[in-house]
């Protein structure tokens, strides 16, 4: 490492950095972050430096790692800056990013029980996030519900056609928030939890915004979200607000220096800076609104902002098995999007049948009619693989789809295992619909 | 075949060059030939780089069919498959009751305010990304504008925006102008006498319009239905828009975009995108075939005007101003979001401000002339390619000339995302002399994946345009002695303009407002358009309002743009028109 001591996360010594013009030049940014956050930043991080000039390039997080590996022949980029880190470990099976030691202090090595930064010190995580429920107060006064702040209130009949969600293939930290269930439930039960919590859903968005917007907009009334959506919609205005349920995991959004960067030196300056305690200052910013990884950055936070390092019940429950998830990665977008996306009105139909048939034999004196919603329930339940399944990594490798040698061979094809699912699935919902409704009219 | 170089390029243009810019080599072969090789380039080279995984195997990697064996027997797929194929009728079907009554009152009639119906009619068109979908859920959406004040009064709940019916709904607002245009352009250029000729002979209301003006109109009709049909077929945005994933589109790009997964599917969907869009328009062609739609003579063209009764002006306002106010719903909707300052779960918006146009004016005027100028450049070469291979295929024996159009319209069932990183594998490791940038980071290459998706509108009108050419206008000129050059230039670009103008504002509104294929190509900000603008804006809750304002600022920087062509058409009309039937 070129790197001077100098260039270290203290202001004192930023200051120095600064008066350092030598080093200067463009720093060349990729990210999915907004301007509303990228902005504040990189005033902050000219006026600690003023030798370089930050160039922010926004593109989704899909595109942005699209667009790093077809340019990494002559890469123009210096720095990836996202927050889902599945982003960042799949540039890194590429070799894209460099191994780089930035000099920061102070912060810890874990959020959660999630690692901080990547264990070969290729992506460092500089802000937490958690994943929660956000509801609009309007909309629920308006249907006369009380807010949900635990997952299982999701799954009650009353919420039934409120709530959004994106899918997990969509948005990484969306995916965390499924493993995180599926982890802190077990398999079978999170599965459960998350098709009963879907049959009340009114739609699975495409973007991750959609579900914020769904619920500022007040086309649904409560969406499960990545907190500083919540935060700043509520700075931004809207009538929204926002919880932690019990079950959540708090994950770094990250920041990585691309390998061959043009100016090296200026991204390792950028990494410092966000790690710094001004940087991490930053981070409070009303329309930014991100957890802080340094704990000393809380002191200036507003009144009832969450302490993830102190307010301990903020994604405690979970020990979040971080080999585990990247496993059956794939594998669990597509059971997914199989049993709940595409099958959504399915889902719904079954649920809101099975809801009705409750509702009606709620007294419990008709034996008959509770036995067939109990048979009913368990069709809902099923799920085409049990756990082994998922983790065993022959079976996995069907969804990760990449041969690295023209030699590797998979048994299966993602497609032909999809639509055995798909046939599954369908049939179960409808015949948990048939169950319920003939409970129903019992 | 004559043996001067015949340019349509250069019409116009040429003739005021010097004559050694258009040597008299070989003519339109040449310029098939160069229209082939820019296609090959630019559109069938990147996209085969990355659709090339649909024919392989995914665990071997060997050339395969099996993907596609695999398609069809999904029943997932074979459900999106008819889901996307029923959306696309029946949107023409919508499409076409809310173009028709227009296009026919305002080329039929003496109407006030034609000018304004033709233009207006036009933005819906120009529905900027994300934008617009959120303005469509406000005043639309379960909880919207209509549904609320519906709830309030009647106690229901009109599910406008669920489902394939919304995707029907949304899709025939926004594409109906594909209809209108096409159609009024060619009902502009029915032959007056055709009209007479059939009142002679007694015929005279619906059945004159059925029997005559129709079915002469048909080129045009067909043009836009067939655009409408495809464009549906292949959009993705208002399923994405609307959470509809059981369509085609949508499954392709589900299964491309994710972060680190090229799921084969993805891509064997595309091709069959591909695969369909150039056998509608076989169909389209189809229907077309044997049938003869030139008219010969244009001195007394457009149909008869005449004055409307005062009861039937009721109606016809009543139902222009109902259907204006239908489609123009969205932008209603983008304005109001635009002024507005919290708009959450009420009829209209908390309060109203102009601060989100402060916001929006500080840092997007670049986004503003970047547009105009990559939208332009697209739009004005997209004109020039599609008169050429308008030309080149109905007038010509050139061998392969089918072919081009094929591959120019296959651009249209292209993904945006696909073609983006199809130019970045492509263009990324070629660097352009004297800049020294790579070419895929170049601004030029922005404005040439626009051309490339947007060329498929200016063809379909130029072809619409030329078909109502007779070939006896241009072989009465020929016998007079002008050369095949400049017959073009002084007969049949001419008559064709009102198709060509068509075309061009076609191709540059939706050039825009294009974001898919730019968003992979912007390599600086200083080079990004405005609908790049506008998701910058529109992906924190913030920034909703500027990226409306911003919205607003891209319709009506494009319907300038309408309305200056739409006053060039009228005046070009007058200019042929001998007088009308008072």
């Amino acid at each position: 490492m070129k790197l001077k001591a100098s260039l270290c996360g203290s202001i004192a010594v930023a200051a120095l950095t600064a008066g350092a013009a030598f080093a200067d030049g463009k720093v060349t940014v990729i990210t999915s972050f907004p301007e509303s956050m990228t902005g504040p930043i990189e005033k902050a991080f000219e006026a600690a430096n003023p030798g370089y000039d930050l160039e922010v390039l926004n593109k989704s997080t899909s595109s942005g790692v699209k667009f790093l590996e077809e340019t990494a022949g002559s890469n123009t980029s210096d720095i990836f800056w996202a927050s889902a880190p599945d982003a960042f470990e799949v540039l890194k099976a590429d070799g894209l990013l460099a191994k780089v030691a930035p000099k920061s202090d102070g912060i810890p090595e874990k959020i959660g029980a999630y690692p901080m930064n990547d264990a070969d010190g290729t992506y460092f995580g500089f802000a937490a996030s958690g994943y929660g429920i956000m509801w609009n107060e309007r909309y629920l006064k308006a249907h006369e519900l009380e807010p949900a702040r635990e997952w299982s209130d999701l799954t009650k009949p009353e919420y039934f056609g409120h709530v959004g969600m994106s899918a997990p293939s969509r948005s990484g930290t969306t995916h965390l928030t499924v493993e995180t269930l599926l982890q802190g439930d077990g398999w079978q039960e999170g599965w459960s939890q998350w098709k009963w919590m879907a049959g009340n859903f009114r739609t699975v968005t495409e973007r991750s915004f959609g579900v914020p917007d769904g619920v500022n907009t007040g086309n649904f009334g409560l969406g499960i979200v990545i907190d500083f959506f919540g935060f700043s919609s509520r700075a931004s205005g809207f009538p929204v607000d926002f919880a932690y349920p019990t079950v959540t995991a708090l994950v770094p959004a990250n920041v990585g220096v691309v390998k061959n960067a043009p100016n090296h030196d200026g991204a390792v300056s950028f990494v410092e800076f966000l790690l710094s305690p001004e940087g991490q200052k930053v981070l409070l910013d009303p329309a930014i609104m991100r957890l802080p990884v340094n704990p000393a950055a809380y002191a200036d936070a507003p009144e009832g902002f969450p302490n993830p390092f102190e307010d301990s019940s903020i994604g405690a429950t979970v020990k979040f098995d971080v080999d585990k998830s990247g496993a059956r990665y794939n594998l669990v977008n597509s059971l997914f999007d199989v049993m709940i996306t595409y099958r959504l009105t399915d889902l719904q139909a079954a649920v809101r049948a099975v809801q009705q048939a409750e509702e009606k034999h709620a007294g419990g004196g008709n034996a008959e009619a509770l036995a067939l919603i109990e048979e009913a329930r368990a069709l809902i339940d099923q799920t085409p693989i049990d756990e082994a399944q998922s983790l065993d990594p022959e079976f996995a490798a069907i969804f990760t789809k990449k041969r690295k040698k023209a030699t590797d061979e998979v048994e299966q094809r993602q497609a032909e295992v999809e639509s055995r699912w798909d046939a599954m699935v369908v049939d179960n919902y409808s015949k948990a619909r048939e169950l319920a409704e003939k409970a129903l009219s019992m | 075949m004559s043996n001067t170089h015949e340019t349509p390029v250069a019409t116009g243009l040429a003739e005021r060059m010097p004559g050694w810019l258009f040597p008299r080599l070989s003519g339109l072969h040449i310029v098939a030939l160069f229209i082939a090789l820019l296609l090959t380039g630019l559109l069938l080279i990147p996209v085969a780089q990355v659709i090339f995984v649909a024919f392989q195997n995914p665990a071997t990697g060997a050339l395969t069919l099996q993907n596609f064996v695999d398609f069809f027997g999904t029943s997932l797929f074979r459900e999106s498959f008819w889901n996307s194929f029923y959306v696309s009728a029946m949107s023409v079907v919508v499409a076409t009751a809310i173009a028709l009554p227009l296009a026919y009152i305002t080329t039929r009639f003496h109407f006030s305010g034609s000018i304004l119906i033709q233009s207006l009619g036009f933005i819906p068109l120009i529905m900027p990304p994300f934008v617009g979908a959120v303005a469509m859920q406000l005043i639309f959406g379960r909880n919207g504008t209509v549904n609320l004040l519906l709830g309030e009064r009647f106690g229901i709940n009109i599910p406008f925006m669920e489902g394939l019916n919304g995707v029907i709904l949304v899709q025939s607002i926004h594409y109906f102008p594909f209809i209108l245009i096409n159609l009024s352009a060619s009902l502009r250029n029915i032959d007056r006498s055709m009209e007479e000729a059939a009142q002679n002979l007694g015929s005279s209301g619906m059945r004159l319009f059925r029997k005559i003006v129709f079915p002469l109109a048909m080129p045009g009709y067909v043009a836009g239905a067939a655009l409408v049909f495809i464009k549906v077929f292949d959009d993705l945005g208002t399923p994405l828009l609307l959470n509809v994933n059981n369509m085609l589109a949508p499954q392709a790009y589900l299964r491309i975009s994710g972060v680190g997964i090229s799921d084969p599917m993805g891509y064997v969907i595309s091709v069959i995108l591909v695969a369909f869009s150039i056998l509608s328009l076989w169909a389209s062609f189809l229907v077309m075939r044997g049938k003869d739609y030139a008219t010969v003579q244009k001195g007394g063209g457009g149909m008869a005007k005449r004055d409307l009764k005062p009861a039937e002006k009721v109606a016809a306002y009543g139902v222009v101003i109902f259907i204006l106010l239908v489609v123009l719903s969205p932008h209603i909707g983008l304005a109001l979001l635009s002024f507005g300052t919290i708009w959450s779960f009420a009829p209209l918006p908390d309060a109203y401000t102009l601060q989100n146009y402060v916001t929006m004016w500080a840092g997007s005027k670049t986004f503003i002339v970047n547009t105009v100028l990559y939208a332009g450049i697209a739009a004005t070469l997209d004109v020039i390619l599609g008169t050429a291979i308008a030309y080149i295929v109905i007038r010509t024996k050139i061998f392969g000339r089918k072919g081009l159009d094929y591959l120019a319209t296959a651009a249209l069932a292209v993904p945006g995302v696909v073609l983006g990183i199809g130019y970045l594998r492509t263009f990324h490791a070629i660097d352009v002399p004297l800049i020294g940038k790579p070419l895929a980071s170049w601004w030029v290459i922005i404005a040439m994946a626009l051309m490339i998706r947007r060329l498929p509108y200016a063809l379909r009108a130029c072809m619409a345009a030329l078909q109502q050419v007779s070939l006896a206008l241009e072989e009465a000129a020929e016998s007079l002695g002008a050369t095949k050059r400049r017959t073009i230039q002084k007969v049949v670009v001419p008559l064709m303009t009102g198709g060509i103008l068509a075309g061009f504002v076609t191709s540059f509104a939706t050039a825009a407002v294009e974001l898919s294929a730019t968003i992979m190509l912007v390599s600086s900000n200083n080079d990004a358009p405005l609908a790049y603008g506008i998701y910058l804006f529109m992906q924190t809750p913030s920034g909703r309002g500027a990226g409306a304002a911003l919205g607003i600022v891209a319709v009506i920087v494009v319907a300038i743009g309408t309305i200056a062509s739409q006053i060039i058409i009228e005046r070009d009309k007058k200019l042929k028109a001998s007088g009308d039937v008072q």
